[in-house]
């Protein structure tokens, strides 16, 4: 086999109190797009992070095209050809296309930035990856996707031997992935080295060459993608037995709806947001809302927390007319929101888990009636132990924690409230596939053992599927279908949205 | 051993240090800096305790700018609301020179407060309300407030010979200390109490630290940060009556002057982030008492009230950068690199 692009070996990187990466060694070869996968604190990241010089590593070598590189900072790592693109675009909004291409970079001409220069190779250089745009416009003009190719386009032009994309279609619709796929492949064929990290199975299935599992910082090994099939991959990924992780996958059985209408739509609308949903929750139902990114799904949870007003229609809890403005106002009737952006919404990163934990039932007694320490502290840990939370103790930072541990803080805050209707809005996203099965698991537990009502709203259809006993779908603000039992499946969904069938 | 090392990374521990430094500096170079003296009629006399009573307005301050600043926001109108409450007791009580009072003082000073807790709601609803930038909503009544004072004062410097009112920046005969101090003390134990049994504190951080959140958790953002500025207000009234009774004057354009600055100074020194968050009242109150300390060096070492900014903007130059990041950084590196010889010696020692 020719020589690998990169040769990392025996990497060791300690973090105060924990071995991140103990031993890893890591291969890429030119052309080839591999995937590292692990669950979350696997040290994907750590690895990453190492390479590009964000971390100082404790231990091993790094070699490119077979020659020692030590870089100490992103930008070194960049000029050695290493170049990153992050899950969050990491890009300044308010500055054009172009600037943000050439930030940091400009041209010169006689001394001063040379506008007419920048402006005309960016344009090339995103006619590249097939995307044709004005490049004078600020870049917050763009959707997502765009601004993820304008962060490509950044990493590639400068000379990059290797692109590390990390978990860059988690805010991307199908489309805008397939176009993405394009683009790398395209940059495959170049002859650059591809690092892929995502939670996405169907998409590492579909893009990667090989397969590089990491559990606990330490390597489990390399695989070519054709040769290990999925549920192998996921029991090695999660360490555990091949049958049970089948287990894992077979789904408890869905929850039965009680008799009782929870809360009831009748063709509400907000103004702007939602044009026309009606909807019947019961108690004890897990309703989905499916639909594409916009449709409308992140809106009517909304609207049924009070953060969106009612402008038409009627929306009824319990027979009553709901009468929802605020937050408050839904809490006080029962209703708990996990909100999508779990880092802008949801936690309070420089607070401890136990007073993340409270927070919303402390908010529904009122400032005045405090939640006695001791009280907090039994509330804390009843549900770290419950939702089985992985920290080091509950007064850790919350921002410390990772991604799915986070989302247990959130859903312990709600289920520490009481609440008659959990709403999870995408519950599960950038989170490793146990928990992930785990929070599908609980909401269908809570449905059935306590009678909640829930609603579930994910992008993976095939989450849903499971997890749900009635299905919302939305298309362009509105309603379009709803499936119950055995039309629940992927391609009733995707018929639904597509519009082919009513 | 083990209550130093959690006393070590604590977060009142470089302010504390900060001040230590400051008090041992003085205890070699100020004499008697320690000396209490009691007067015939039971009065405490000393450099340590006219620290105190100078510094009891800028503690009160920096208690209501605590809470302000750890909803991330800032309110620099304070000086000026000092400014508004002096002249409202003064003119209420009135410059007779008979030292006879207009309005009875409780009423005076009821109405000072009140005043203060008006200013701190109207920046609350600039700020909560209108959405302003705290900095811009605040410095309409920093520019407006003495011209407000100048008004109700009609221009005038109203000296107040009614002679209880001395009473309120000095002291009560047979008390030993002035009252300012005892007015201090008992806000600090007020904002302790608060914070001990409600939990506006928890709330002020979450509205701080992350305000989207904090209203999806149904806390009512608005109302905290209503609170929190109307308490700033209070303070600043009460900060009022002090600095008035210092002079026995309202003064409207010099009283409480640049006191938001140094209340805003108090509470970074007190280890609290600018940018809101986590706070730390008893860090702010200790640096308050830091600055008032620094100033009063400076006048015994008689160095001249005009080059008073020079050294005192040196030496807050110097306690920033032992409270920055950096230095804790390397603090904590020292303690790391001690530790471990400290553990080698005693496992010498074992092997022995």
């Amino acid at each position: 086999m020719a020589q690998a692009l990169l040769e990392m070996r025996n990497i060791d990187k300690v973090f105060p109190g924990v071995k991140a990466l103990s031993n890893v060694d890591f291969t890429l070869h030119a052309g080839e797009i591999h995937s590292l996968m692990g669950e979350n604190g696997a040290g994907k990241s750590t690895l990453v992070k190492v390479l590009t010089g964000v971390y100082p590593r404790d231990g091993g070598t790094v070699r490119l095209n077979g020659e020692e590189i030590n870089p100490r900072t992103p930008k070194e790592a960049q000029e050695c050809g290493i170049s990153t693109v992050y899950q969050e675009v990491n890009l300044c909004t308010n500055l054009t296309v172009a600037e943000n291409i050439f930030i940091g970079r400009e041209p010169k001409k006689y001394g001063l930035i040379d506008w007419k220069e920048i402006n005309r190779r960016s344009k090339e250089l995103l006619k590249k990856l097939s995307v044709d745009i004005d490049v004078t416009k600020s870049l917050d003009h763009y959707p997502v996707a765009i601004q993820q190719m304008v962060a490509i386009a950044r990493a590639v032009d400068v000379d990059a031997k290797i692109l590390i994309l990390d978990e860059p279609t988690s805010s991307l619709d199908e489309g805008e992935t397939a176009r993405l796929f394009k683009i790398v492949r395209q940059l495959q064929q170049r002859g650059m080295g591809i690092i892929f990290i995502s939670h996405f199975l169907e998409q590492i299935y579909e893009i990667c060459d090989h397969i590089t599992i990491l559990r606990n910082g330490e390597l489990v090994g390399a695989y070519e993608v054709a040769k290990l099939p999925r549920l192998e991959l996921i029991a090695k990924m999660v360490g555990k037995d091949l049958n049970d992780v089948k287990d894992m996958d077979k789904m408890a059985e869905k929850s039965v709806p009680h008799e009782e209408v929870f809360i009831e739509a009748d063709h509400v609308a907000s103004f702007g947001q939602i044009a026309d949903v009606a909807l019947q929750l019961h108690r004890g139902e897990v309703m989905g809302f499916a639909g594409l990114l916009g449709s409308g799904r992140t809106e009517t949870a909304e609207m049924m927390f009070g953060l969106k007003p009612v402008t038409g229609g009627s929306m009824k809890i319990k027979g009553k007319e709901a009468g929802l403005r605020h937050p408050m106002d839904a809490m006080k009737a029962k209703i708990a929101f996990c909100p999508e952006d779990r880092k802008l919404a949801g936690i309070i990163g420089d607070l401890t888990v136990r007073e993340n934990i409270i927070l919303a039932l402390q908010a529904l007694d009122g400032m005045f009636r405090h939640i006695p320490y001791d009280k907090q502290v039994e509330l804390a840990d009843k549900f770290i132990d419950r939702l089985k939370i992985k920290v080091s103790d509950r007064e850790q930072l919350i921002k410390n924690l990772s991604g799915g541990n986070q989302q247990k803080v959130i859903i312990a805050r709600w289920l520490a409230a009481n609440p008659e209707l959990l709403i999870l809005d995408e519950p599960t996203r950038g989170i490793d596939v146990g928990t992930k099965t785990e929070i599908q698991k609980m909401a269908v537990e809570l449905a059935k053992s306590q009678g909640m009502a829930v609603v579930f709203i994910s992008s993976e259809m095939d989450e849903m599927v499971r997890t749900c006993s009635k299905l919302i779908v939305m298309r362009d603000r509105k309603k379009v279908a709803e499936l119950t039992g055995n039309d629940i499946s992927s391609e009733g969904v995707m018929r639904a949205i597509a519009g082919g069938d009513n | 051993m083990e209550k130093w090392k959690s006393f070590t990374s604590s977060s009142l521990f470089l302010p504390v240090v900060a001040l230590a430094v400051l008090v041992i500096f003085n205890a070699i170079f100020v004499d008697g800096f320690f000396s209490i003296q009691i007067t015939e009629d039971g009065r405490l006399f000393g450099r340590i305790i006219d620290i105190l009573n100078r510094s009891s307005s800028l503690i009160i301050l920096s208690l209501g700018m605590t809470l302000v600043i750890a909803t991330s926001g800032i309110d620099i109108s304070v000086g000026a609301v000092v400014a508004i409450s002096a002249a409202v007791v003064c003119t209420l009580i009135g410059g007779r020179g008979d030292g006879v009072a207009e309005t009875p003082m409780f009423l005076a000073i009821l109405a000072a407060v009140g005043i203060g807790v008006l200013c701190g709601l109207w920046n609350g609803l600039l700020v909560a309300k209108f959405k302003i930038q705290a900095v811009v909503a605040t410095l309409i009544l920093m520019t407006a407030g003495r011209g407000i004072a100048q008004l109700m004062t009609e221009g005038q410097i109203i000296t107040v010979y009614y002679k209880p009112f001395a009473y309120i920046s000095g002291v009560i005969p047979g008390m030993p200390l002035p009252t300012n101090i005892f007015i201090a003390l008992a806000m600090v134990l007020l904002v302790v109490i608060v914070m001990k049994k409600t939990s506006i504190g928890l709330f002020v951080q979450s509205v701080g630290i992350n305000a989207t959140a904090a209203k999806h958790v149904g806390i009512n953002v608005t109302m905290v940060l209503f609170l929190v500025y109307a308490f700033s207000g209070f303070c600043a009234g009460v900060s009022g009556l002090i600095e008035s009774s210092f002079i026995r004057a309202a003064d409207a354009n010099n009283a409480g002057l640049n006191m938001e600055m140094d209340a805003i100074l108090a509470v970074a020194l007190g280890g609290t982030l600018l940018s809101g968050g986590k706070f730390y009242l008893g860090g702010s109150v200790i640096g308050a008492i830091t600055i008032q300390t620094l100033t009063t060096t400076m006048y015994a070492m008689g160095i001249s009230a005009d080059q008073l900014p020079v050294v005192k903007a040196i030496a807050v130059i110097i306690i920033c950068l032992i409270q920055s990041n950096k230095a804790r950084e390397l603090f904590e590196k020292w303690k790391g690199n001690r530790n471990d010889s400290a553990s080698v010696t005693t496992k010498v020692k074992a092997v022995e």
